[in-house]
């Protein structure tokens, strides 16, 4: 009887883990024949059937790129936009939430509200006003446009204040009652203690801004200003037919951030899960 | 009152750790601490306030108005009340768009809600190797949408993409012409939008199982109850909450949908990917016509808020 139990749960791990490994290998099939394509030359992309193993691996592609394309620049301007719009969200976010989480004062929850409300609302329904005033300004078709549409999401001011719920309110008492002000507990004790959430809210912000395509479509119209997405996206239709090239620009611009994601990829997790939970 | 001003530090943005102001010592009056504790309040949410109000809360007021005007490339914006609205009535495409959207959201919601339930059930146990499945199964997501959809492109491709070389293993008969056709497009699309999400939802899913007691399994599982039973009695009730907010989720990210069409179909072939999102676009941004846009927009805007209050309400009422 024991024996049977135990097979049979032995046999429901084996099934268990064949379907995890088919599901695993067809959600990374599209990232497997993009690497692979990279190191072919354009007529070993397409073949019947396909060759998985690039013969020989060609590394041409990846000195070509740099020389077709204006990929220096784009890295450039999507790395200044990237860290420029994250610093801010992390800063004015985590302020913004130490007020709504550990201050009471009138006014607070209605604003918050607010906050909450517009995550239903799509972006793509008020763009249009949002470029008319922003081009009002003089400041369409620059990077100000992209930092300003980015760095005020209600995302972070939301993320770390269900973080900051979780501070037990006596250690800002305590940290009253010895005499430091308010900005002082955010610095000393708040920050501090919020370094898990920061790092997951910095992660996501870097991420975000990195991979956005509709923004600097919109708005980012010089070739120098145009980031990793855009410049990617007219590489394709200029060499619309050179498959392997396309695939190495693809690799390079989803390399930085599988590196990032990798090595904080807890941080993602435990971000993204705290924003769920309580939602 | 003035005092409370002089009390004020400077500003929000002041050295922090730099303004060691603390409670006064005083015997300050209750009325004069509450009105300084909220201007406190305001200096935090304020840097982040303003930018919202003014990048987001502004545009979505004015949108209503924008609406009702004839606005255009030319600056000009003439008062026309409803025009743009009846004119919607009689717009082929705009009703192209209507109806592919709901295509879209339709199909895409419960096949991401069922996908990643399914792989946030498999993978809540202990075991080895869970921590790499749900990277893999995330990674699509934190990827651009440029890269993933010239991938799936050539993946796609009718003729020598591996997905119809796979699919010619198993049959002689016509091979679907994915991008290309007109009634494979949007299936193509959807394929590629719900391996993009699920892993997102899988990890909201995975956090709301963790907070289903063990006792209530076990306890089932005493008395007789199949892990299908105890999936329907006892996961999914308890999972509600989590439910709610991920559909909600799904449900918006659904219905504006824009960046991954554009990019894969540009909403073609002929107009059977056509959405909403890219309709105000291509009304906006590409025929400059702001005002009859941003009615589209209005469109888009109910949509979304409409849904949101239903599965609120729903989720109210079940919880009564």
């Amino acid at each position: 009887m024991a024996v049977r139990s135990n097979a049979r749960a032995t046999g429901a791990r084996v099934v268990l883990y064949v379907v995890l490994c088919a599901a695993a290998a067809g959600i990374l099939l599209p990232f497997a024949w993009m690497i692979v394509s990279s190191l072919k030359t354009n007529n070993q992309v397409f073949t019947v059937p396909v060759q998985w193993i690039p013969d020989p691996v060609l590394w041409q592609n990846y000195v070509d790129i740099w020389a077709k394309s204006d990929m220096v620049t784009w890295l450039k301007n999507t790395a200044f936009l990237a860290v420029t719009v994250t610093f801010l969200q992390v800063l004015t976010g985590s302020f913004a939430a130490y007020g709504f989480a550990k201050m009471r004062f009138p006014g607070r929850d209605v604003l918050f509200l607010v906050y909450i409300g517009t995550i239903a609302v799509p972006w793509q329904s008020y763009f249009i006003p949002q470029f008319q005033m922003i081009s009002g300004w003089g400041l369409n078709n620059t990077f100000w446009a992209i930092i300003l549409l980015q760095a005020f999401g209600a995302f972070g001011v939301f993320l770390m204040k269900q973080y900051y719920e979780s501070i037990p309110d006596s250690l800002c008492e305590a940290a009253r009652i010895d005499g430091l002000s308010e900005y002082g507990i955010w610095w000393r004790i708040m920050v501090p203690l919020s370094i898990p959430a920061i790092a997951s809210l910095t992660l996501i912000t870097f991420v975000n801004t990195w991979n956005d395509y509709l923004g600097p479509l919109i708005y980012l119209r010089d070739r120098e200003l145009w980031t990793i997405q855009i410049g990617l996206k007219s590489f394709i239709g200029q060499y619309n037919a050179e498959y392997a090239l396309i695939m190495t620009g693809s690799v390079l611009s989803v390399l930085p951030i599988a590196v990032i994601f990798l090595l904080g990829q807890r941080y993602f997790v435990e971000g993204i899960a705290t924003t769920g939970v309580k939602g | 009152m003035a005092t409370t001003v002089v009390d004020h530090p400077g500003g929000p943005l002041g050295p922090p750790g730099s303004t060691p102001r603390g409670v006064p010592t005083g015997r300050a009056p209750g009325a004069r601490l509450k009105l300084r504790n909220a201007l406190i309040g305001w200096t935090f949410i304020l840097p982040n306030f303003l930018g919202f109000a003014v990048i987001t809360l502004v545009p979505v007021l004015t949108l209503f108005y924008i609406s009702l005007t004839n606005s255009n490339i030319f600056g000009t914006a003439t008062f026309i009340g409803l025009e743009n609205y009846v004119k919607l009535g009689s717009d082929k495409s705009f009703h192209t768009a209507l109806l592919n959207t709901f295509y879209y959201a339709g199909v895409h919601i419960p096949l991401t809600v069922v996908v990643s339930l399914s792989l946030a059930l498999l993978l809540n146990r202990k075991m080895r190797g869970a921590a790499f499945f749900r990277t893999v199964a995330f990674f699509p997501y934190i990827t651009s949408i440029v890269a993933i959809a010239v991938v799936w492109n050539m993946l796609f491709s009718p003729e020598f993409g591996p997905i119809n070389q796979f699919l010619g293993l198993f049959t002689d008969g016509d091979l679907p012409g994915w991008t290309v056709d007109k009634d494979w497009a949007m299936p193509a699309v959807i394929i590629v939008g719900t391996w993009r999400d699920m892993g997102y939802y899988m990890l909201l899913f995975l956090a709301g199982l963790q907070t289903v007691p063990a006792e209530l399994h076990e306890a089932a599982r005493v008395d007789g109850a199949s892990s299908w039973q105890r999936f329907l009695n006892v996961t999914l009730p308890c999972l509600r909450p989590t439910m709610f907010f991920v559909t909600v989720m799904i449900t918006i990210a659904s219905f504006k949908v824009f960046d991954l069409i554009l990019v894969m179909t540009e909403g073609g072939p002929g107009q059977s990917t056509l959405v909403l999102s890219q309709y105000i676009y291509t009304k906006g941004f590409v025929q400059f016509q702001f005002g009859y846009a941003s009615a589209v927009a209005v469109v888009l805007f109910f949509i979304c808020i409409l849904v949101t209050v239903v599965q609120f309400l729903y989720n109210k009422r079940k919880e009564a």
